[in-house]
Order: structure tokens, then C-alpha cells, then sequence
């Protein structure tokens, strides 16, 4: 008996009447997967236009990237905007989760929706209010401007990681550790906060990304010196096609695989999480 | 805590005891509100402020009237909401197989393919829209073949129009509606399916009548969460419509950058503010909210 008349499921159907579903999902999978990983190879073009596969291999476009002190100036905007969001949201996040999750009031749920509100209001919106707030406050064009907006932003993502992960953590192993005479403070940062490590580590990944990704609020706080990469990207974008845009993609895709990749690693130690 | 043996005596401070506690433990969440309350509630409701005056600075509705009366806001909501709808639609075409495909894998094989999902779901918004373009161009990689091998001769146009739009649209979303999907179809109890094959349902049967309705609260929540992320939508209809497809959000953009016009800006804002609140609190009727919020935390 051959794969194809073996059953494929409980309900007896056969992995060859199921052949139609495997090559429909493999071909969505690819509609997901492989546009973006085409950029990799047209970025390697030596010629002036992008192709694939790229007549002439070179790393011209890469040269053009890393000798361009605006790209470099906007790149570093990101890296630093987006670290400074990681440590400004998991704190917040993770004490916003662990409060509201061990407080037990009323008002709780109420204020967990109103901490998520950052999902849910069109961003656009949040970007003019943002902008309008900022310019009495003199906090466009500042970083720390751009690190407020980016990590309210990314405060409901990590925020719902991390109380998800609290939700699958036995609180009373933090109520022995107290009734043995630990202080609450070190019963969380002994007991609790290393049982759910691995949400606090995705909630910050994620605010990594969100802080790196955001395009629309920064294309209004920030500007000149404190553009952020993908606020340039997506200004350029709007002119022409500028092949520099191709090599500095496949260094985001690098980057945020390399952020996947890490939360994947570190979330696998307890897999029924995803 | 409540200890049966305290004396009447100690339950007054034990319970004040408790209370302060509490406070103090729900005073962690401050900080976050306060960074909620001033980056998003206070500026938002300074706009909707903002959008209750005319340009002379008298409190009418013109702003909102004029939504109404002019040709060319009745033209973006339609556009939005008809962006949104087809993204929606064809999301739902294209994902609930996948989705399918996925649940009926072994753990190992369907790992590998929620990787798939997910790795686009983590890769900037910007590159993904960039690389569409890259595909679709005039010179792009679609056409270039499809010129080669013969199958069309001149350039189809296939970005910088709404069908540009709609692919890069659906591109972006289908993680957001498979994930939801595929934990929910992962959750159905496999017994329903054998005992329905017990009692002679043939397989398609099975499928439409156990299993389908079974997947229903997981597809509702990825509609709503994909309808609702569609409706404020800016950087890929900005970048693959062309200018051909102008959505609520990109006016909005325009109208403060070319014009300053904070006024008409709020207004548009509150009102897709409003449509989305509005469409999220449907589905919160219909559905469980938890389920459409505990969708985005993906990994």
C-alpha cells in the first residue's frame, strides 16, 4: 500500500483524494514566503536596474547603502529607537500584566482594554494626535519623542504575551514562597519571573519589531536627523524605485529573522505556548 | 487569607490590610496608563476637539456635513471599505485552506508550516510592500516572464491600481487570519469527526457539518481582526495603489501634510475611529472578545 492510498485522517479519507489540499497549501505557503525572498538575490545586481537572476553579480547597491551617511544615519535612529522601546515597554508591560493579574479588582478588565487601546485606534489617528500633542511639547524630531510614541505602540502586544503566559503560571508557588518569608518583590523576581521568562522575552522581541516596523507615526514625529529607515524607505519608495532600497531590505529580512528566530528558540522550551 | 480562626477582632485590619494591597498592586499598571492616557486618549480626544470647529474657529459641524456633501469623502469610505472587504474576502478564500491544510499536517510538518506564517508576520510591513512591487512592476519579475514564456504581450498592469493594492493587502493579512484560524480548528475534539464517520458520513460530509461549524468562532475572529486592520490602512495602498487608490487614512495624511488642516483631519480620523469601534463591538457581541485580542500575540 502506497502513500497516496494510505488514509490520511480518523475519518478514512486517503492522502490521494487529499492531494488537491497539499498542493493548495504548499502553493499559499509559497504566495507568503517567496516574494520577499526574492528582494535577496535581486539585491546582489551589479547592473542598474534590478533583475532576477541578476545578469552581473555584485554588491553595488550595498556599497551604495553603507557609504550613504543618511541611510547610516537613519539606520542607527532605528536600532537605537527601537532597543530604547524594548527597555522602556517589557518593564512597564510586565508590571502592567503581573499588577492587574494578581490584584483581582473590578476595574481590571476595564483597564486592560484601555491598555490595548493602542491596537485598536487607527494608527493614522494615533500618529496626528501624536504630532499635534508633540509640537506644543517640542518633542518632534527627538528621540525620546520617538521611544514614548513606539513603545505605547508596542505596550498591547507585549502586554497580552505577557499576561498569557501569567495565565499558565500556578500562582501559589508565589504564595509558598511568601508563606517561607520571601517579600512579595522577591517572591516575583525569584520564583515567578523565571517561569514566565519566555513571555516576557517574546513581549519584548515583538516590541523590537514594532518599534523597527513603524513607518506612519514616525513619517509625522520624525524628520532630517531622526528619520527612522523605514520612514526614509518609504519616502523614496513614494518617488522611484531605487535599487539601494533592494540591499537595504535584505538587511531588514535579515534582522527581523534573526528577532524571529530568537523568540522561537527561546519560546520552544515550553511549546504549548504558541 | 480569610483564616476561620482570626478573632473578630483582627478581621477589620486584615481586610483594610488586603484592600491596601490590592491598590498597591493595581497601582503597578500606572505607568502604562499614564503613557496610554498621554499618547493616545488625550491627544485623540484633543483632535475630536479640534474636529468640532470650522475654519473660523466657530464650533459647528461642518467638518462632519461636509463628509457628507462632498462627491469625493463619500468616494474614499467606498474605496476603504470596498479595499477592506475584498482583502477580507479573499483572505478568507485563501486562508481557510491553508489553515485546513496546516491542522490536518503531523505536529512536526504543520511546525514547519506555521513558521511560514509567521516569518512574513514578523518581516517589516515595508519590505513586504516593496518586494510586491519589485514582483508586479511594469519591468517586474511577473511580467518579465510572463513576456519570456509567451503567455501576454504587452506588460500587464498589475501594480499601482487596486489590484496591486489587493495582493499586497492580502499578503500582509493572511497570517493575521490564519493564526487565529488554525488554533481554533487545532482545538475541535477529533471524535466528533470519527463518530460522524461511525454513523456514515462520508468525508466531504464530515467536513461541512462536523468540522466546519466547529472552526466558525476562529474564522470570526480573523475576519474581525482583518477587517479592522484593513480599515486604517496606509503604507501599502500608499505605496502599490499609486495614487489610484486612496484610502480614509491616506487622506488624513495628506490633509496635514499638504494642508495642516487639522480640522478635516481629526474629523475623517474620528469618524473610521468610530467605524472601527463600531465593527470590533459587533464582534464582541457575536463572538468573545478575548478570542479576536488573543489572536495578536502570534509566537
Amino acid at each position: 500500500m502506497n502513500w497516496f492510498q494510505r488514509p490520511a485522517s480518523d475519518t478514512q479519507i486517503t492522502h490521494g483524494r487529499r492531494l488537491w489540499l497539499y498542493i493548495i497549501g504548499v502553493l499559499i505557503l509559497a504566495f507568503l514566503i517567496i516574494p520577499t525572498l526574492i528582494v535577496i538575490p535581486m539585491s546582489f545586481s551589479q547592473s542598474q536596474y534590478l533583475e532576477f537572476p541578476p545578469r552581473v553579480w555584485g554588491v553595488r547597491w550595498y556599497e551604495n547603502y553603507f557609504g550613504s551617511i543618511e541611510w547610516m544615519t537613519a539606520t542607527w535612529v532605528s536600532i537605537k529607537a527601537a532597543f530604547w522601546t524594548v527597555l522602556v515597554t517589557t518593564p512597564i508591560a510586565t508590571m502592567a500584566a503581573y499588577g492587574l493579574y494578581v490584584s483581582n479588582i473590578r476595574a481590571a478588565r476595564f483597564i486592560f482594554v484601555l491598555l490595548i487601546t493602542p491596537m485598536m485606534v487607527p494608527v493614522v489617528l494615533i500618529a496626528i494626535g501624536v504630532f499635534f500633542a508633540y509640537t506644543r511639547l517640542s518633542l518632534n524630531n527627538t528621540m525620546v519623542g520617538l521611544v514614548l510614541a513606539h513603545s505605547v505602540l508596542a505596550l498591547p502586544m507585549a502586554l497580552i504575551v505577557i499576561s498569557a503566559g501569567l495565565r499558565s503560571y500556578d500562582m501559589n508557588q508565589e504564595r509558598v514562597a511568601r508563606s517561607l518569608g520571601a517579600s512579595r518583590l522577591k517572591a516575583f523576581l525569584v520564583v515567578t519571573l523565571p517561569q514566565i521568562r519566555f513571555s516576557v522575552i517574546t513581549g519584548a522581541l515583538l516590541a523590537f519589531v514594532v518599534s523597527f516596523d513603524e513607518v506612519i507615526v514616525a513619517l509625522f514625529i520624525s524628520g532630517g536627523d531622526m528619520s527612522t529607515i523605514t520612514r526614509s524607505m518609504f519616502l523614496a519608495l513614494r518617488d522611484q524605485i531605487d535599487p539601494t532600497i533592494a540591499s537595504i531590505s535584505t538587511v531588514l529580512i535579515l534582522i527581523t529573522t534573526a528577532v524571529f528566530l530568537l523568540a522561537q528558540v527561546l519560546g520552544k522550551s515550553k511549546s504549548d505556548n504558541s | 487569607m480569610t483564616a476561620s480562626i482570626s478573632p473578630a477582632r483582627n478581621a477589620e485590619a486584615l481586610r483594610r490590610d488586603e484592600r491596601r494591597e490590592r491598590l498597591l498592586l493595581f497601582g503597578l499598571s500606572l505607568p502604562a496608563l499614564i503613557m496610554v492616557l498621554l499618547v493616545i486618549l488625550v491627544p485623540v480626544g484633543w483632535l475630536f476637539w479640534l474636529s468640532l470647529f470650522n475654519d473660523e474657529g466657530v464650533l459647528s459641524t461642518y467638518n462632519y456635513s461636509r463628509m457628507l456633501e462632498s462627491k469625493s469623502y463619500v468616494r474614499i469610505f467606498k474605496t476603504t471599505f470596498n479595499v477592506s472587504f475584498l482583502t477580507t474576502l479573499i483572505c478568507v478564500l485563501i486562508g481557510y485552506p491553508l489553515a485546513y491544510f496546516l491542522s490536518q499536517l503531523s505536529k512536526r510538518w504543520a511546525t514547519i508550516g506555521l513558521i511560514a506564517v509567521l516569518l512574513p508576520f514578523w518581516t517589516s510591513l515595508l519590505v513586504r510592500t516593496y518586494a510586491w512591487l519589485v514582483v508586479l512592476q511594469r519591468k517586474g519579475l511577473i511580467n518579465q516572464w510572463g513576456i519570456e514564456l509567451g503567455w501576454w504581450e504587452t506588460p500587464l498592469r498589475l501594480v499601482h491600481n487596486l489590484n496591486g493594492t489587493l495582493i499586497g493587502m492580502v499578503h500582509i493579512m493572511l497570517p493575521f487570519l490564519v493564526l487565529p484560524l488554525y488554533g481554533s480548528m487545532r482545538s475541535i475534539d477529533f471524535d466528533y469527526l470519527k463518530a460522524a464517520a461511525n454513523l456514515g458520513a462520508n468525508p466531504t460530509k464530515s467536513f461541512w457539518f462536523v468540522f466546519f461549524p466547529l472552526s466558525l468562532p476562529g474564522l470570526f475572529a480573523g475576519i474581525t481582526v482583518v477587517f479592522v486592520l484593513c480599515l486604517g490602512f496606509f503604507v501599502t495602498p500608499a505605496v502599490l495603489g499609486g495614487g489610484k487608490v486612496i484610502m480614509v487614512s491616506m487622506k488624513i495624511e495628506t490633509l496635514i501634510d499638504l494642508f495642516f488642516n487639522f480640522g478635516t483631519a481629526s474629523a475623517l480620523g474620528v469618524v473610521l475611529l468610530v467605524l472601527t469601534l463600531a465593527v470590533l463591538f459587533i464582534a464582541h457581541k457575536l463572538l468573545n472578545l478575548d478570542k479576536v485580542l488573543g489572536s495578536g500575540g502570534g509566537g
